[in-house]
């Protein structure tokens, strides 16, 4: 099972990285960006083979490590290659 | 007073510390790794500053996580004093001891400069030494130091004198929340801060006003 987790700021919180990037794009020339945000990709692979034993495996490790919820979400898609 | 100074790998202020504690304490404190699971028997405990982990996935998260982290949790639960000094600071809210997070500075820049801190409240362990309003200066270094927490927290947080330290007089170097430098949890036996007063304790550094720091845990265990 393979695990793809996205973290990314909550709305609201502040992204310089993200706007650093949206300021860049438009030093390049691109037009029409209306903002950037920037985040997290992450790839877990499990040797479960049981979705919603994985599925709730992943989410204690979002909890626990991979996100800080204090500023970030996660979203989780999970692949059974 | 008997202290000891927890080393990660990627710690770089441990030393700076451990010189710190033994000249203002007179006692050497004891040099903790990671990968320990008791402390020694200590009035207080200190994270130094550094980059755990290189900031691997977040500031702080990682060392968040080590072996020694519960026994730190167990000793604050005690009363023990803790403080966390830049790195440290990081790693004391990724470890859920203090409410909150450092971000990225808001200018995305490293910064390493003197700013002016300003006592905000002067009835701590670890501020009783300075005035109340007291402005002194002391040097920053960290890429990631913007201090932010919920609403709700942060009224919370001021509310109840838990912002000791803030930035003054316009060098926030980071665009942390209400110009934070430094934050009590609630029992107010831990302390973080971005800034080094460590590096300010003696004629060399230019300034001595980082001693009063340790000195206000002297006077607070004594």
């Amino acid at each position: 099972m393979k695990a793809r987790i996205k973290v990314t700021l909550k709305n609201g919180v502040l992204d310089p990285q993200g706007k650093a990037i949206e300021g860049a794009l438009g030093a390049l020339g691109f037009s029409g960006i209306e903002s950037v945000r920037q985040g997290k990709f992450i790839e877990v692979e499990l040797a479960e083979k049981d979705r919603t034993k994985a599925a709730a495996a992943i989410d204690e490790m979002c909890r626990k490590l991979l996100a800080n919820t204090v500023i970030e979400n996660y979203a989780v898609e999970l692949d059974e290659k | 007073m008997k202290s000891a100074v927890v080393v990660f790998p990627g710690s770089n202020r441990e030393r700076d510390m451990l010189y710190a504690l033994e000249l203002i304490t007179g006692v050497k404190p004891h040099a903790v790794w990671h990968t320990e699971r008791d402390l020694p028997d200590v009035d207080l405990v200190v994270l130094p500053g550094g980059f755990s982990y290189g900031d691997y996935l977040r500031t702080g998260a990682i060392a968040a996580r080590g072996n020694i982290m519960p026994a730190i949790a167990k000793a604050a639960d005690r009363g023990v004093r803790i403080l966390g000094v830049c790195n440290g600071f990081q790693i004391l809210c990724e470890a859920g001891l203090l409410p909150g997070v450092l971000m990225r500075n808001a200018g995305l820049k490293f910064v390493c400069r003197h700013v002016k801190l300003q006592v905000v409240n002067a009835e701590t362990d670890f501020t009783r030494k300075y005035e109340r309003g007291q402005v002194w200066n002391c040097p920053v270094a960290h890429g990631d130091g913007n201090y932010f927490t919920d609403t709700d927290t942060l009224a919370r947080l001021e509310g109840e004198g838990r912002v000791a330290l803030r930035y003054a007089e316009g060098t926030n170097p980071n665009g942390s929340l209400n110009d934070i430098a430094g934050i009590l949890n609630e029992r107010g036996n831990v302390f973080g801060l971005m800034p080094h007063p460590e590096n300010m304790i003696e004629p060399l550094n230019g300034a001595t006003d980082g001693r009063a720091l340790f000195e206000s845990v002297l006077e607070a265990v004594a």
